[in-house]
């Protein structure tokens, strides 16, 4: 396997030319959706059907209760109807999903997880997989974003205790922004070799002697809004690495762009709903510098190729896809872990230890470059509020955040954030290790096998979905471990960052002093570029130093 | 009560936006783009199924079609696909998850590399590394034009073709220009085998 830095430049390059042309229209069309008055005809029979009032707007206590609800509906409707699946059409001839699994799943994906605890092939048929998998990958992604754009209009009004209404915001997501993406986006990769039909076909090879039964089923449709939305989980077992989800080097190259297509956009949405554009570009701006610098250092990982039987094989490979090369399947890795999405075009089991290290790291650190839809934006602007706190203490005034004081309130919700999210990963996978029973499921040794452990909760709780894949996860206590990581790594930071919307909406806004630390351009910049990895060094070295860092050097 | 009315209502509104939801996202999406693909590209959209002399279905261009025996060896006759974790079933697509200093993962390249070596009648050091690793997905149909170049004497020989003729077939089948580029130079395993097919006369 050739690791081409020829190939790695160029294509580096390419998306990076592509998000910036892109991020403008897509940024502009993003304000014009969630500040528009104006309901279209359709969407006022929606509302009327689904019983929403589309001119109330919710205090933040209500927008987080609606949010909660409907979250919770979700996972129940999902969870019953693949028990359900042996007596529902489009089964596939497959039976009811098994409690855990099916427990496990509906979590993951109302969570935009995406975590893969069943194989796909073997377990859920054309009726789940359609209207009930990819339907939240769309409405989980929309989620993420309604609860970022909840918090910008929090810093943008003053004086209020309105933040929009969640139902209005959610249906505008889905049915303006995600829909018509995908859709485009779904052409594209019917055009370019993904699979949309809804049948098998046999095929028999005379002259050898072999039959094939090729699958089937509607997989443009979903790989395109699991890439679009973040989300990650795949049609088939072998996710991105499927010829059938990922033919060739250009979709994969595309479905690269369309990981970090909206994450990259919001920020220039929030610097205009906030009224000041250097706002969106500095955050932009640290997103793009973390993005860059953990996708050379993957590229450098990859292409050293450590391991002992990478050294025997004569090169790279296990893992690999000879259609890609190492060098689009680094950039691959980079992207799907730094946002949490999740896909994979390589086995990340198998990558070099510290390539796999710096798969997690991306995770430890939020999700915030460029992160989920939505959720990556939030990540990063609470990192924003611990940096001017943290350069308020420096020059001892106040901390203010776009003219909004950063009182105790403001920062106990801050630092409940960032503790959150570390808490869950290490503690479970802490609780897990000292199980002999659970450790079974990896069946990996020395550190290989508590990477395989750390980097399963590190997903979880970061609601990526991607997998050191020899962990076997479908067992009652896994399903139930990664099932809760991944909900209080959901939920437990949209309840705050409503909280934080809430209280920031209602504060008057103070006009800037000579006391002010500004929150844009390089100094400030700098200053949460530092906080950002400096948080995530603190809360996870240790554990890190116990897995692939401890594997990578002792060889 | 009031609040547990107001979860209640919430709960309603969650249960008809979501059956909603499901009905254009679920439904009329994934059909329309069924329809569309249909329309512009079923050769692709149908899974990329190339057919044989007598155009019957023989394959699919995207997926591995090994010919081998239950133990997972492949057939001296043919070119040879990478190792599959799932033994090149497209039903089952996988990988062997093993980390790059696992002692199995280490036995299997050894024993995997002695193989290829003594079927292509080469020195162990000649094997290229895809001969030797499962890919990602256990169904990947590319492997190196050093492993594809390692394999033309045995299948010319075993098909009474000269070596000239199915260097060509290879070459042929060998991914160049851009794509080459982005990725890597590869050949398709399944196209190139049904290629040899094609030129062998019926026995």
């Amino acid at each position: 396997m050739v690791f081409s830095i020829a190939s790695f430049v160029t294509q580096v390059a390419v998306l990076l030319l592509l998000l910036v042309l892109v991020h403008k229209p897509l940024g502009s069309y993003l304000v014009r959706v969630f500040e528009g008055k104006k309901s279209t005809r359709v969407e006022r029979l929606f509302y009327r059907l689904s019983g929403v009032d589309p001119e109330t707007e919710q205090s933040w206590s209500i927008y987080l209760r609606s949010v909660l609800v409907f979250s919770a509906v979700s996972i129940l409707v999902v969870f019953l109807l693949q028990r359900l699946q042996g007596v529902l059409p489009g089964n596939n001839s497959l039976p009811g999903v098994d409690p855990w699994t099916a427990m496990n799943t509906a979590i993951s994906f109302a969570t935009n997880t995406n975590w893969q605890t069943y194989v796909p092939e073997s377990t859920v048929g054309i009726f789940v997989q359609m209207c009930l998998l990819a339907v939240q990958n769309f409405l989980s992604a929309a989620v993420g974003i309604v609860v970022v754009v909840a918090l910008i209009r929090g810093i943008a009004r003053t004086r209020t205790d309105r933040l929009g209404n969640f139902w209005v915001d959610l249906a505008r997501t889905s049915f303006r922004v995600l829909l018509p993406m995908a859709a485009l986006a779904a052409i594209v990769m019917v055009i370019g070799g993904v699979v949309q039909n809804f049948w098998a076909t046999d095929v028999v090879n005379q002259a050898a002697g072999v039959t094939q039964t090729i699958p089937g089923g509607p997989v443009a449709s979903q790989e395109a809004i699991k890439i679009l939305g973040t989300n990650g989980g795949g049609y088939f077992n072998a996710n991105s690495s499927h010829p059938f989800e990922n033919p060739n080097v250009f979709i994969s190259m595309f479905e690269v762009f369309l990981i970090l297509l909206i994450p990259s956009a919001l920020p220039y949405a929030y610097g205009r709903m906030v009224g000041d554009q250097r706002q969106g570009y500095t955050v932009v701006g640290v997103m793009g510098a973390l993005w860059l610098a953990s996708t050379v250092l993957m590229g450098w990982a990859v292409a050293s190729a450590q391991g002992t039987a990478t050294a025997v094989a004569g090169g790279l490979g296990e893992g690999f896809e000879q259609r890609f090369g190492a060098a689009q399947s680094s950039i691959f890795a980079t992207a799907t872990t730094l946002t949490s999405t999740g896909a994979i075009n390589v086995a990340h089991d198998s990558l070099p230890p510290l390539a796999g290290g710096i798969a997690m790291v991306n995770m430890m650190l939020g999700e915030v470059a460029p992160g989920g839809t939505g959720s990556g934006l939030y990540g990063l602007l609470i990192l924003a509020i611990v940096s001017v706190f943290i350069a308020g203490l420096m020059v001892g005034r106040t901390p203010e955040f776009l003219g909004k004081k950063i009182g105790p309130r403001e920062m106990k919700l801050t630092a409940m954030y960032i503790l959150v999210t570390p808490v869950v990963v290490l503690a479970l996978a802490g609780i897990t290790v000292l199980l002999p029973y659970a450790m079974a499921n990896a069946p990996a040794s020395g550190p290989h096998q508590f990477s395989e452990v750390l980097y399963a909760f590190t997903s979880g709780a970061n609601n990526n979905g991607s997998a050191f894949g020899g962990i076997t996860s479908s067992g009652p206590y896994l399903s139930t471990m990664i099932g809760l990581a991944m909900l209080f790594g959901r939920f437990l930071p949209i309840v705050l960052v409503l909280a934080l919307a809430g209280s920031l909406a209602k504060q008057p806004r103070i006009p800037a002093s000579s006391g002010t630390v500004p929150t844009h351009g390089w100094l400030f910049g700098s200053l949460l570029l530092g906080v950002t990895v400096i948080m995530t060094a603190l809360s996870y070295f240790p554990a890190l130093s116990l897995g692939p860092l401890a594997e990578g050097l002792l060889k | 009560m009031n609040t547990l009315f107001g979860y209640l209502r919430q709960a309603g509104t969650a249960l008809r936006f979501l059956f909603l939801a499901t009905v254009v996202l679920g439904l009329i999406y994934p059909l329309a783009i069924f329809g569309i693909g249909q329309a512009v590209a079923p050769f692709q959209a149908n899974g990329s199924i190339v057919r044989d002399a007598a155009g019957r279905p023989a394959a699919s261009a995207l997926i591995a079609q090994v010919s081998a025996n239950d133990a997972g060896t492949q057939s001296p006759l043919w070119f040879h696909a990478r190792p599959s974790a799932a033994k090149w079933d497209p039903g089952a697509s996988t990988a062997n998850n093993l980390g790059p200093n696992d002692p199995k993962l280490l036995d299997a390249v050894k024993t995997d590399r002695a193989a290829v070596a003594a079927a292509e009648g080469v020195k162990e050091s000649d094997v290229p590394a895809d001969a030797v690793t499962a890919s990602g997905s256990g169904l990947d149909p590319q492997i190196s034009v050093a492993y594809a170049r390692l394999q033309v004497p045995r299948v010319a020989k075993a098909h009474g073709l000269s070596p000239e003729t199915v260097q060509a077939m290879v070459d042929r089948r060998t991914v160049t220009g851009l794509e080459a580029f982005l990725g890597q130079p590869s050949v398709n395993v399944t196209e190139l085998n049904l290629d040899v097919a094609a030129a062998t006369p019926a026995k």
